[in-house]
């Protein structure tokens, strides 16, 4: 039974919801009542065939990029590849790293191809793509890895004149699978796609190889047509030290650096059982309290 | 490639392999046991006594034994939620067993994806809704048309394979969101051509042009007629019932010749049918009787001076009781209204109290595909013998059904007495509808059917994940076998 894209504005009125398959979107508009109309219609408009557009290449998809495979024609498809790219010599990726980044992108750049907007967040499960007109600000609030007991622990004011508009995480206790063993990686970068693809790469590198805690499986056992394959990904991470802790956020940490250096993230917040290493963030302290709530976005 | 014990996910078209224990890429999907199930909530019909709490948490439910030595189960699982596995000939989600009164019974629960569908509803009201074959719209889109009328009612016939799927993208998307309203008990909108705008929901009174109609007629006018003359007689001298469809006057009707009523000289516009029974008094409308006058002496010409008398006295009623006007003609012939005398008030108002609640009712009508019953059998043609040969029971969400004579398996289902939100869609666009096939074990063994599949109906309970309701007590109680074993021989 193929179930139809489900496009809803959530109870609030302001937001609007859209699922299909694996994907769950929200998003916000701000702008004038017509504008943001028109924005969520061209949002919905081309949602409803991104998923069958994403499917129709799935196995290329699912594949690493090399200069000889077949390229992907669907937009969504190339903002994948495109962002996994400066990845592709130095380790095992494909564009599935980035599908989620890339698939907020899409959909926000349907809504500002369609209408002006002063602002406006495309939240694909967690990675986010953002538009700013000149002078306008977001204020990102981050929180702990975990949901049941979730607390603040910093803001970063995103502003129009800096260059970041995406935002990802990634981590081994999201639905997708990592290779590393960090709780939350998250990253700053220019575009979705982008920070979506470094958030995977970063959070691969908090690891502690051959670690007797650290519970890992081949991803074909768990899900069979999953794009990672043979490769051993964490189901679960037992006691830590925190010399240990800090061992694998020093892995993290250095990968961020150097992607950092290459211009292909403007920040990092790294998260490993309590211990956080922030990397070019202009993270604030913990005030989030003071912040009106349209103002905030936060972000899981 | 995929694991032996990976089963494929169709709900999305990422079609994510999911291994035992798993759920697939969007959390909703899993493989329990090598099925393919939705963790939303899967709706299981309780059979309880009362229609109490619609919802009941399974571990609150009475466990002890009840005394019986062969109680039959009082549980039993619908298709709502089980998920489908069209268009593979496959098994279908759930086939399950339980021991009533001593047989194995096998209900094979599945969700049909049906194409071939629509609604058929009743509306009681004697107003003109629209004429016959007009085009009856949701949200402007062409959904279905106005059928041939009923007694006391306007009858639309909406959906179908045709608006679902012939017409533009919208239309059909429109069709399946007013069909899947309508059947999950959602009040609709409608607007038919060159006629009236009318709210329509599944057990409710319908909303025509924005007044809420309040009661079906208690018959045609000829018929009141009949049915109050006697009533009437000795205490006014001449009654006239206004009705769209059939005008009856009391002094010409047959009824008021068999109790003696005078000649009165009224002379009705329209046309006469029989003594009595006037059609086409005027035209159709939303106002007296269904016609379109707000002044009933409209449908009158002058009285015959040679038979009427001044002081004669006149009653003028709709079907319903719900209009009506008193007068007595003056010196020079003429009807003037005057307040009704208690005397007649009386027989007005029982007039209204024989008038049923007007009522939206909505009924579902499917077909059965060839793939729907492959996920009952491996042979699907014998299902549709074994439900002729009345060996197999359907049910649509616990629901009685009224199969269709003739070929394929083609049934209609009460929309209200079905559990709350029992159906879905797809983007085909069709609905998803539940159905369920009750039989004998051994009938389902005779008909190739999966008997690997079968589970018990203890082993998927308690689980998580189910959504128990009460049964309808007006609903038989799917279970009972259609025909018990001796009468099979």
């Amino acid at each position: 039974m193929r179930e139809r894209a489900e496009i809803r504005l959530l109870p609030d009125g302001r937001r609007l919801y859209l699922h299909d398959g694996p994907i769950d979107v929200i998003l916000e508009a701000f702008g004038t009542t017509s504008e943001t109309t028109s924005a969520y219609d061209a949002a919905a408009r081309r949602f409803v065939s991104v998923l069958d557009e994403l499917c129709g290449e799935l196995s290329i998809l699912r594949q690493p990029l090399t200069a000889d495979s077949r390229q992907p024609v669907g937009t969504v498809a190339k903002r994948m590849a495109r962002a996994v790219a400066p990845y592709a010599a130095r380790t095992f990726i494909t564009p599935m790293a980035a599908v989620a980044g890339a698939v907020a992108e899409e959909i926000l750049a349907a809504m500002t191809g369609a209408a002006h907007l002063e602002r406006a967040y495309v939240n694909d499960g967690g990675d986010i793509a953002l538009h700013l007109e000149p002078g306008q600000q977001f204020v990102i609030g981050l929180i702990d890895d975990r949901p049941d007991r979730a607390s603040l622990f910093g803001t970063a004011v995103l502003e129009a004149s800096e260059p970041v508009r995406g935002i990802a995480t990634s981590g081994w206790r999201g639905r997708s699978f990592s290779l590393g063993i960090a709780d939350a990686v998250t990253v700053l970068a220019d575009q979705a796609a982008m920070a979506d693809a470094a958030a995977t790469i970063i959070a691969n590198a908090v690891d502690l190889p051959e670690h007797p805690n650290v519970f890992r499986v081949r991803a074909r056992d768990v899900a069979p047509d999953n794009d990672l394959g043979d490769h051993l990904v964490t189901q679960g991470v037992g006691d830590l030290t925190a010399q240990e802790i800090g061992t694998a956020l020093d892995g993290g940490e250095t990968r961020a650096r150097t992607l950092l250096t290459e211009g292909l993230i403007r920040a990092a917040a790294l998260h490993l059982r309590g211990q956080t290493r922030i990397v070019g963030f202009p993270l604030h302290s913990n005030t989030l309290g003071n912040h009106a709530g349209d103002r905030s976005l936060v972000h899981a | 490639m995929p694991d032996d014990d990976a089963i494929r996910c169709d709900a999305c078209p990422v079609l994510c392999y999911i291994k035992p224990g798993r759920l697939g890429a969007c959390d909703r999907y899993g493989n329990r046991d090598g099925q393919l199930v939705r963790v939303d909530p899967h709706v299981v019909l309780d059979r309880a006594l009362a229609r109490g709490a619609s919802v009941v948490p399974f571990l609150e439910r009475e466990q002890e034994w009840d005394g019986n030595i062969v109680s039959a189960p009082k549980t039993f699982v619908t298709a709502i939620g089980a998920g489908t596995t069209y268009p593979d000939y496959k098994p279908a989600p759930f086939i399950i067993s339980s021991e009533v009164e001593g047989v194995d019974m096998v209900t094979v629960v599945t969700e049909g994806i049906f194409s071939y569908c629509g609604v058929k509803v009743k509306i009681d009201t004697d107003r003109h809704l629209g004429p016959e074959c007009n085009l009856v719209r949701a949200q402007g889109e062409a959904v279905g048309h106005v059928t041939t009328g009923e007694y006391g009612s306007q009858m639309l016939s909406l959906g179908g394979v045709r608006h679902l799927t012939g017409g533009s993208r919208r239309e059909g998307t429109v069709t399946c969101d007013t069909l899947l309203n309508l059947c999950n008990g959602k009040a609709v909108e409608l607007k038919v051509d060159e006629g009236a705008a009318v709210v329509v929901q599944a057990g409710k009174p319908p909303i025509i042009d924005d007044v809420l109609e309040e009661r079906m007629r208690v018959g045609c006018g000829s018929a009141t007629i009949g049915m109050f003359a006697k009533q009437w007689y000795g205490k006014v001298d001449e009654v006239v019932v206004v009705d769209d469809h059939i005008t009856g006057v009391l002094s010409e009707h047959q009824a008021g010749k068999l109790l003696g009523v005078p000649e009165t000289g009224i002379k009705i516009k329209g046309r006469r049918s029989t003594p009595g029974r006037y059609f086409q008094v005027a035209e159709p409308g939303t106002a007296w009787g269904g016609t379109n006058i707000e002044d009933p002496l409209a449908i009158l010409q002058p009285f015959k001076a040679k038979i009427a008398w001044p002081g004669l006295r006149l009653l003028m009623v709709s079907t319903t009781g719900e209009h009506h006007a008193y007068f007595e003609l003056d010196e020079a012939l003429r009807p003037v209204q005057k307040d009704l005398p208690t005397t007649l008030s009386e027989s007005v108002a029982r007039i209204k109290e024989n008038c049923e609640p007007a009522l939206c009712t909505v009924l579902f009508m499917g077909g059965a595909g060839g793939s729907l019953r492959a996920g009952v059998t491996e042979n699907p043609v014998r299902l549709t013998h074994s439900v002729r040969d009345a060996l197999t029971r359907v049910t649509c969400g616990g629901a009685p059904v009224y199969i269709w004579p003739g070929g394929g398996i083609t049934f209609m289902v009460d929309v209200s007495r079905m559990p709350e939100n029992a159906f879905g869609y797809v983007p085909t666009p069709a609905l998803v509808a539940p159905i369920e096939f009750t039989l004998r074990l051994q009938d389902y063994a005779d008909l190739g059917g999966y008997m690997d599949h079968v589970r018990a109906l203890a082993s998927i309970m308690p689980e998580e994940g189910h959504r128990h309701v009460s049964a309808r007590p007006d609903n038989p109680w799917p279970l009972f076998p259609a025909k018990t074993p001796e009468s099979q021989s």
